[in-house]
């Protein structure tokens, strides 16, 4: 996102003037998609989880991985018949906040990119979109234990 | 089986603020989903993340925030058992089924399909 | 001839001999899939990948051309075409298989007429017998290059367009029957600070109206003096704020004369997936080497001013927080 204040006095007059002519995006019908696609979408990753719990023998700490990697392969699946995109055109946040969003950044990519080969083309750009999540959340995490070991070491010091 | 019903709420409120992310505040999806990691982490390292996802099960474990909150819930507890290096054995410890998952099966769908558009 | 700031006058009227153009699926089922000359209903055209595929109907619309004509492809003097793919690859390895003297040009989606109106100046000025001119797009080698891979699942707004899948191609001579090019108005860059790569229309507008009203200033005519004022690619929302800004600066063009080729191409209310329109180099080849040149070879239309629109980012320009710089090339067609 670009700062207006790098913008002359023309440039600020016809961005007002383009928003005024641009069709509106339909927020309030997208945000109530989303949760209804997104909503459903966990709600079935809880099914999921009771039935690995009661019939396949996991507990409530780890019924989270057979779940994840279910949801996961779903959605690749999804992606690789060519269906995802569409679903994703209608449900917006509610198919990308989800794991499935993340699968599908992972696997459109992958399938992409095959045509440049599998190490450079598929090795080399799997990651273009998921990178910024891996990247961001491996930080912040560090981060956030860094700040909690200092803060307990001040605490535990006084 | 109540918990369902929080989930699907729990988990459908968590897409609106994504959506609301990328619609009004204009942010692409790659800004939207490491602003939703990065904020999981953080309530991890808070206390916060833990009770949502004992109230909301699937609701809040399902989305992507969980994934900053178990990066971080690996590395806390790694730290416990071996100190400040922990931060960096711990990280993947819980998160390793999803991300091996995705590369695995998104690896072996490039072997089998080709783009559509 | 030059004639005011920016534009060019070719007294000799190099004439369009003939004309081909190629489509994919959705451009079959648009409003001028009768105009096309060749439909795939296979994106890959049975290629390996969405590149050479756009690289192969690149060519079949130039070897149409030339069959259309009687023309030996060794009789062509220079090959003028781009595209949208890095690297311009697709004319390039077009212009391979081909095998004439090739100038690759890179106007993004105005690059048919940047390529025309430097063919007219070839013709006219050097005396050359025949050029050919084109250029290519493909919707999902342009989704890959500049946005995200084709299965990825981000929602595209209303605003954004759909790059059109198709090659068009034109053979311009010193002599022979067709429609005219009789001028030509190159254009400046225009940036109005827009950032949003989903939002096109908005970004090329002010460049379509800087290039049409300059074009008017130099020639000296009046709007009306055309049958038909048509952009390549503005799009729905492109096209109002023309409209608008056209009404602004006191310009006076009659909307029932002033057409988007994006809008042609494709029924936006059947067709739902292009949103504002079409976009893409082929929007406007497609359109006016089909469809147009058409009209005006069957009587229906005189004179044409086409004006492709051109946004002249890239991935990394738009990373780099740059704004969208964007240009309008103007060429008239008169028979």
């Amino acid at each position: 996102m670009v700062g207006s204040k790098n913008l002359n006095l023309e440039q600020q007059k016809y961005k007002k003037f383009a928003q005024l002519r641009e069709p509106k995006r339909p927020v309030l019908a997208n945000c109530i998609k989303a949760f209804i696609v997104g909503g459903s979408i966990c709600a079935f990753g809880q099914l999921l989880q009771f039935f690995y719990i009661n019939y396949f023998g996991y507990t409530e700490k780890n019924a989270g991985d057979p779940t994840a990697a279910t949801l996961i392969i779903i959605s690749i699946l999804l992606t690789g018949f060519g269906v995802y995109d569409t679903i994703a055109q209608w449900a917006g946040a509610g198919t990308a906040v989800p794991i499935t969003g993340f699968a599908n950044t992972i696997s459109s990519a992958a399938i992409e990119h095959r045509s440049e080969g599998y190490v450079l083309g598929v090795g080399g750009n799997m990651f273009k979109v998921a990178g910024p999540v891996i990247v961001f959340g491996t930080f912040s995490a560090f981060a956030v234990a860094v700040i909690k070991l200092l803060f307990n070491y001040l605490m535990g010091g006084m | 089986m109540v918990k369902i019903i929080w989930a699907f709420i729990v988990g459908g409120a968590i897409c609106v603020i994504g959506q609301i992310m990328m619609d009004v505040f204009r942010l692409t999806p790659a800004h939207t989903m490491s602003t939703l990691v990065v904020v999981g982490a953080i309530l991890g390292g808070l206390g916060l993340y833990e009770p949502l996802v004992k109230f909301a099960g699937a609701g809040a474990t399902v989305p992507i925030s969980n994934f900053g909150n178990a990066l971080l819930k690996g590395a806390l507890e790694e730290l416990n058992e071996h100190g400040a290096i922990g931060v960096l054995i711990g990280i993947f410890k819980l998160t390793s089924a999803g991300i091996s998952s995705a590369i695995i099966f998104g690896f072996l769908a490039s072997l089998v399909f080709k783009p559509k558009g | 001839m030059v004639k005011g700031n920016q534009s060019f006058i070719f007294e000799s009227k190099p004439v369009i001999i003939s004309s081909a153009t190629v489509g994919g699926p959705l451009e079959a089922q648009g409003p001028l899939a009768e105009d096309i000359d060749i439909l795939h209903d296979d994106p890959y055209i049975g290629q390996d990948s969405f590149e050479k595929a756009e690289k192969l109907m690149l060519e079949e619309a130039a070897a149409k051309a030339l069959e259309k004509a009687g023309v030996n492809k060794y009789d062509v003097g220079l090959f003028i075409s781009g595209d949208l793919i890095n690297q311009i690859i697709s004319s390039s390895f077009a212009a391979r298989t081909i095998g004439v003297p090739y100038l690759g040009i890179y106007g993004a989606c105005s690059s048919s007429m940047e390529g025309l109106a430097i063919a007219a100046s070839f013709v006219d000025g050097q005396k050359v017998k025949y050029v050919l001119t084109g250029a290519s797009s493909h919707n999902n080698s342009a989704e890959r290059q500049y946005r995200y891979p084709n299965e990825y699942g981000a929602q595209k707004p209303p605003t954004s367009q759909w790059t059109v899948t198709g090659a068009g191609v034109c053979l311009l001579a010193l002599e022979g029957e067709g429609p005219r090019v009789t001028a030509a108005t190159i254009g400046r860059i225009v940036d109005l600070g827009i950032t949003d790569p989903f939002n096109m229309g908005a970004a090329m507008a002010p460049a379509a109206v800087d290039t049409i009203e300059a074009h008017f200033r130099d020639l000296d005519i009046e709007p009306d003096y055309y049958d038909l004022i048509v952009t390549g690619d503005l799009g729905a929302v492109g096209h109002k704020i023309a409209l608008d800004r056209f009404k602004e600066n006191g310009t006076e063009i009659s909307e029932k004369k002033f057409m988007d080729c994006g809008m042609m191409i494709y029924d936006r209310e059947k067709q739902p997936q292009v949103f504002a329109g079409g976009s893409g180099c082929a929007s406007s080849a497609v359109t006016v080497y089909g469809h147009l040149l058409n009209k005006m070879k069957s009587g229906k239309i005189r004179r044409l001013l086409v004006v492709a629109t051109g946004a002249l980012h890239s991935p990394l320009s738009y990373q780099q927080k740059e704004t969208i710089p964007c240009i309008a090339h103007a060429v008239a067609i008169e028979m």
